[in-house]
């Protein structure tokens, strides 16, 4: 069951990033941009998360909680510089 | 049965994580654009990584915690960061679809019992 599972999950969350590419393409506003970076992210950790299963390996999650420090960080950051015009005061 | 159950997790998970970049790119105003992707898909990553620790705790040697690590991480952050976006996006005064709240009437409704009312002063 496990093997046709894997593959539809694979297309789901690789649509959802295509979605997220196209918001943040045609995204009207810079928090819409910056909201779909940071779901870019966590769909990216989905994905490695995927891999790491449809590959029984376990090296994929060191990268997936770097992604997600730094996603947050960045998210942040720019966050920070909308809302003052500045990131560290 | 743990295959059906793995089966299970990492289909919500990937259908949620689908149904969240969904809203986020078909939704009208950037408020609810803002709603979709910070809940449906931090449940979705978060169902895709429960799957991934059963799935290692049970295969190789021992309780696997690298996951619960990230999920922890991503749940903590998640609230944190749209926070941020909605108060940037309130900041830039971005157009929103729902209408504005009505002072005035709710006021002038609640204004006999509290407050010295202009009307009913003597």
């Amino acid at each position: 069951m496990l093997s046709w599972v894997i593959p539809v999950a694979f297309a789901l969350v690789t649509a959802a990033v295509a979605m997220n590419f196209w918001r943040l393409i045609r995204g009207p506003s810079l928090p819409d941009r910056i909201l779909a970076l940071d779901t870019l992210y966590v769909n990216t950790i989905a994905l490695l998360v995927l891999l790491g299963i449809h590959l029984a390996s376990a090296l994929y999650f060191e990268a997936a909680l770097l992604i997600a420090l730094m996603g947050f960080v960045g998210t942040v950051a720019l966050c920070k510089y909308l809302l003052r015009g500045d990131i560290i005061e | 049965m743990l295959e059906y159950l793995l089966s299970f997790l990492i289909l919500t998970g990937a259908v949620f994580t689908f149904i969240g970049s969904l809203g986020l790119a078909r939704l009208k105003d950037f408020y609810t654009r803002l709603h979709g992707p910070t809940k449906a898909t931090t449940l979705g990553v978060g169902s895709l990584l429960i799957a991934s620790a059963l799935l290692f705790s049970t295969r190789g040697d021992g309780v696997s915690l690298h996951e619960v690590l990230v999920t922890l991480f991503l749940f903590i952050t998640a609230p944190v960061s749209a926070h941020l976006l909605a108060k940037a996006a309130l900041h830039l005064e971005l157009p929103s679809l729902a209408p504005a709240p009505q002072e005035e009437t709710h006021d002038r409704q609640a204004g006999n019992s509290r407050g010295p009312g202009p009307h009913k002063g003597a």
